[in-house]
């Protein structure tokens, strides 16, 4: 069944648990078969399923505001991740950045830090860094302005890069910054 | 940026700017080529690019769930069940 993999992926991101995420899915093929004569050949089916997934997860699951809540999210500085963690590799001889980064978190800590991610930031996060969507799609999938996917991207990638610093540190894979020490 | 004896050109200021465009391909050709350009010749722009495109490709490689058996066959049996 064509997209399924990336629909549950992205499902049980946004659930955050198995049964939801299965019956999400459900629902979407269900809705996307009986809507089918609104699909125009030619047009993006994966944007068009992705579509129907977060009406249908917005509808079903969401019973708080729609607009996401930008104080949930702490100022982070750009860079952020990469000025604590991107100087180990040469701590490291022989050890290239990328395989740096792929050992030094487990696919749970990942999971889990997108995750922890707001709703609606989490959501523009995973259309683009995980399905690689276009801004210009990610805006008609969740129905806003690109200038408002633009900025749920800026900040959702930063509290992503805090949340797993956050794991790096309780791992004592690096030291934690210096204001959080005793004076 | 991190070696910060390496004074800072304008071009370095666009390359961090427009790091995550250039990742998400939503630089015009122009734009992009200048900074691709700019990358291929500043090592401290290089390293924060490659950083952010390798903590993208470890994020989707790490969201990638196996649909289990038993979803596929609940979908099926629903579409079926709609004629």
């Amino acid at each position: 069944m064509e997209h399924m993999g990336s629909l549950y992926s992205a499902a049980l991101r946004m659930t955050r648990n198995a049964a939801d995420a299965e019956d999400l899915v459900q629902e979407t093929y269900l809705r996307a078969y009986r809507g089918f004569g609104g699909f125009q050949e030619g047009t993006n089916l994966k944007a068009w399923l992705y579509r129907i997934l977060t009406n249908t997860y917005i509808n079903a699951y969401r019973a708080k505001q729609r607009r996401p809540d930008e104080s949930d999210l702490d100022d982070v500085e750009d860079l952020y991740l990469y000025n604590r963690l991107g100087g180990l590799e040469a701590a490291r001889a022989g050890r290239s950045a990328e395989d740096e980064l792929m050992d030094m978190f487990s696919e749970a800590e990942v999971k889990a830090a997108v995750e922890s991610l707001p709703e609606g930031f989490r959501m523009a996060v995973l259309l683009a860094d995980v399905e690689g969507f276009s801004y210009k799609e990610i805006a008609e999938i969740l129905d806003i302005p690109i200038g408002t996917v633009m900025s749920r991207l800026h900040r959702g990638r930063r509290a992503l890069e805090k949340a797993l610093y956050e794991f790096a540190v309780s791992r004592r894979l690096t030291e934690p910054e210096p204001e959080h020490q005793p004076t | 940026m991190a070696d910060q004896t390496t004074p800072r050109k304008p071009q370095c200021d666009e390359a961090l700017h427009e790091l995550y465009h250039l990742l998400d391909g939503e630089l015009d050709a122009e734009r992009r080529q200048r900074i691709v350009e700019h990358l291929d010749e500043c090592s401290p722009c290089a390293e924060p690019y490659d950083f952010y495109a390798e903590l993208r490709r470890t994020v989707q490689q790490c969201c990638q769930d196996t649909v289990p058996p038993s979803l596929l066959a609940r979908v099926k049996d629903a579409l079926e069940h709609e004629g």
